[in-house]
């Protein structure tokens, strides 16, 4: 079997990618990239990586299949690739302990990263404290609001939270001040970016430390039910859990893709985080890839009750997947994902994160287009809890 | 009417070194912006660098993020970015170069871009965020009109990165000197001269030099090695607290200790 879309490493990825940042920032790229690739060809690093994944994260994830779940939804069988329950509650985790022990190797004592959700700042602030680096979390004002729990998590960790009141005071604005950090300060410090977005290496390599979501899955899957998966589904942000379980499926033809975007008030309406359905190319961030942009080239404002989707970026890889029809990018509404959190808790006692509940949303928009008695894979990329005040207040239960 | 390239050559054989000076169009709005780069350019600057508003300025600290944000409130199109131009070069002389993120650039087109602020009255760009290994058509094109085109050279740059950048660049190289702890003085002038030295060393193409200038002294500090200062946070803070007349007297300090 070839492995023609799964070896594709970078810079780019077909027209997309690349490194549009300030000169600055370049050899801090280049001395990354290179310690990576050291990295990757030394086995001992990956043989570390491995054990903190045993010993630490708590690998290999679990699969659950969500038989009554299922039965709401339609004829399908529904496996849910269990990274909620990996240590600080989401598949981010995988990605931080990679970065952090690259940032030991490159003799970095300070890590800096943004964050959105508060899911990626909780490990970066995890694995600082796990590691003993100084760590700074750019979080937009806005999110640090409805993320209050995941700040005092951070907090507590050891993590300084910086609160971004630039531009609209959400993720992308974090990335910027990240970014600006970053140039200020390159030689002492590692900037730990947290999706598959941003300029090379960091598509590729965030990537390659998600690609474990998809290993282990592609094995159990073949292990459960003696076959690949008829689809992969995955909710898509900046799209770093999606491309960690898409990757090893990416060169099985039979296996169809999916990525939910967050539709938030609709993609018909202003009101969405839709990139890839509604975006279109230009440069963000570091990298040319999809993006939701006004006739002047000015970065617009998405909207997501998701603050974890809730950006107007997407990886590179996956403009690169739509335009070549390898995977299916869909637009899940605020309320549809809210319905799906709803009944995944009540029927599998599963509360899904609301970023992770727009991949379980999408699977009746897609259910047509599926065999009967499909089986298929979703990624289950983070748990709820920090989610709660958003969802007691969106279902009235605050008393 | 001059280059960019051939004012900065002819300050410096004179003894006089140059000022560049930035300010965004559209700040506050586009008649206020034109008055003010009219009024830079009376009162001392040689070079004006016309900043086109964006949403995600990574390279810039917070007092042109405040500006350019303000711009972009205020209702800044890149259409206003031509007119600011044209406005200005109606009334001065003096050569002017657009600094521009590179989305705003391909969205619009590259080649319009280039053919409308060629046609305004600019002689070319500024592109902070794009490196030449990332330029593509743009070094086509600018060759092509004969424009300006001005990339980044910065401490941390390898020689190989020096020597190319400052290959691909034309009016200026632009040296950066952001790295290490910003605001200590001793620190960035010794970078910032250590850079100066090493893009010398692999090109005779002129070198400003944008390491937080502030005053008239530090202008003529900076002009003892390079080829001219780059001043925007100084000029637009002075704008802020005090209106077009405070820009005036601050451009008239800045300028002021030049030969």
């Amino acid at each position: 079997m070839s492995n023609q879309l799964r070896s594709q490493v970078g810079p780019y990825f077909g027209e997309f990618g690349g490194r549009f940042v300030p000169e600055p920032l370049i050899a801090a790229l280049d001395q990354l990239d290179q310690v990576y690739q050291e990295a990757k060809a030394d086995p001992s690093f990956q043989q570390q990586l491995d054990e903190l994944h045993k010993n630490y994260t708590g690998r290999p994830s679990i699969i659950t299949e969500a038989e009554r779940f299922a039965r709401e939804i339609g004829d399908i069988r529904i496996f849910l690739k269990r990274e909620d329950l990996n240590h600080t509650g989401s598949h981010k985790i995988n990605n931080v302990m990679g970065q952090a022990l690259l940032a030991k190797r490159m003799g970095k004592k300070r890590v800096i990263a943004e964050t959105g959700a508060g899911q990626h700042g909780v490990a970066s602030a995890t694995a600082a404290a796990y590691f003993g680096l100084d760590c700074v979390v750019y979080m937009g004002e806005v999110d640090t609001e409805r993320q209050a729990l995941n700040v005092a998590r951070m907090k507590l960790l050891g993590a300084e939270v910086i609160p971004v009141k630039t531009g609209s005071r959400t993720l992308k604005d974090a990335i910027n001040e990240a970014l600006r950090d970053w140039v200020a300060n390159v030689e002492t410090t590692h900037y730990l970016l947290g999706t598959v977005a941003g300029p090379h290496p960091f598509p590729t390599m965030v990537r390659d430390f998600h690609s474990v979501i998809g290993n282990e899955a592609r094995e159990q899957m073949l292990e459960i039910t003696g076959s690949l998966p008829d689809a992969v589904a995955a909710c898509v942000g900046g799209g770093s859990n999606a491309i960690g379980i898409f990757h090893a499926f990416l060169d099985d033809p039979s296996v169809e893709l999916y990525g939910f975007e967050a539709a938030g008030a609709g993609i018909e309406t202003p009101m969405h985080a839709a990139t890839l359905s509604k975006g279109v190319p230009g440069v963000l961030h570091g990298a040319r890839s999809y993006m939701l942009q006004d006739e002047d080239g000015q970065t617009m404002e998405s909207h997501s009750i998701s603050a974890g989707l809730d950006y107007p970026g997407v990886g590179p890889e996956h403009s690169w997947l739509k335009d070549l029809g390898r995977a299916n990018y869909v637009g899940v509404s605020d309320a549809q994902a809210m319905e799906a959190m709803r009944l995944l808790s009540r029927t599998e006692g599963i509360i899904p994160a609301i970023e992770t509940a727009h991949a379980l949303g999408g699977l009746p928009l897609i259910l047509d287009r599926l065999p009967k008695g499909a089986s298929v894979l979703v990624n289950l990329s983070g748990r709820g809890d920090k989610d709660m005040e958003t969802a007691g207040r969106y279902f009235g239960l605050l008393g | 009417m001059i280059s960019v390239e051939n004012t900065l050559r002819s300050n410096k054989a004179s003894g006089k070194g140059s000022l560049v000076g930035y300010f965004p169009a559209g700040y506050p709005t586009t008649q206020d912006s034109i008055e003010a780069l009219v009024a830079m350019a009376e009162n001392g600057c040689d070079v004006l660098e016309i900043g086109v508003p964006y949403s995600d300025p990574v390279m810039d600290g917070p007092v042109i993020q405040k500006a350019t944000e303000q711009a972009l409130e205020n209702g800044f199109r890149l259409s206003n970015l031509f007119e600011v131009i044209a406005g200005v070069r109606r009334r001065v002389s003096t050569p002017l170069l657009v600094m521009s993120y590179w989305n705003p650039v391909i969205r619009y087109g590259t080649e319009k871009f280039a053919t409308d602020l060629a046609a305004a009255g600019a002689q070319g760009m500024i592109t902070p965020d794009l490196i030449p290994d990332e330029a593509g058509n743009w070094l086509e094109i600018s060759d092509r009109l004969g424009l300006d085109r001005v990339f980044l050279v910065a401490p941390s740059s390898s020689n190989e990165r020096v020597s190319a950048n400052s290959e691909k660049s034309k009016g200026f190289v632009y040296a950066v000197s952001t790295m290490g702890i910003t605001g200590e003085r001793t620190e960035l002038d010794r970078l910032a001269r250590e850079v100066v030295g090493r893009i010398r060393e692999s090109s005779d193409t002129p070198t400003c030099v944008g390491v937080g200038v502030s005053n008239g002294q530090q202008v003529a500090e900076v002009n003892s090695y390079a080829d001219g200062a780059i001043v925007g946070t100084a000029l637009i803070r002075a704008y802020q607290e005090g209106g077009h007349e405070a820009l005036v007297a601050k451009t008239r300090e800045l300028a002021g200790r030049l030969g």
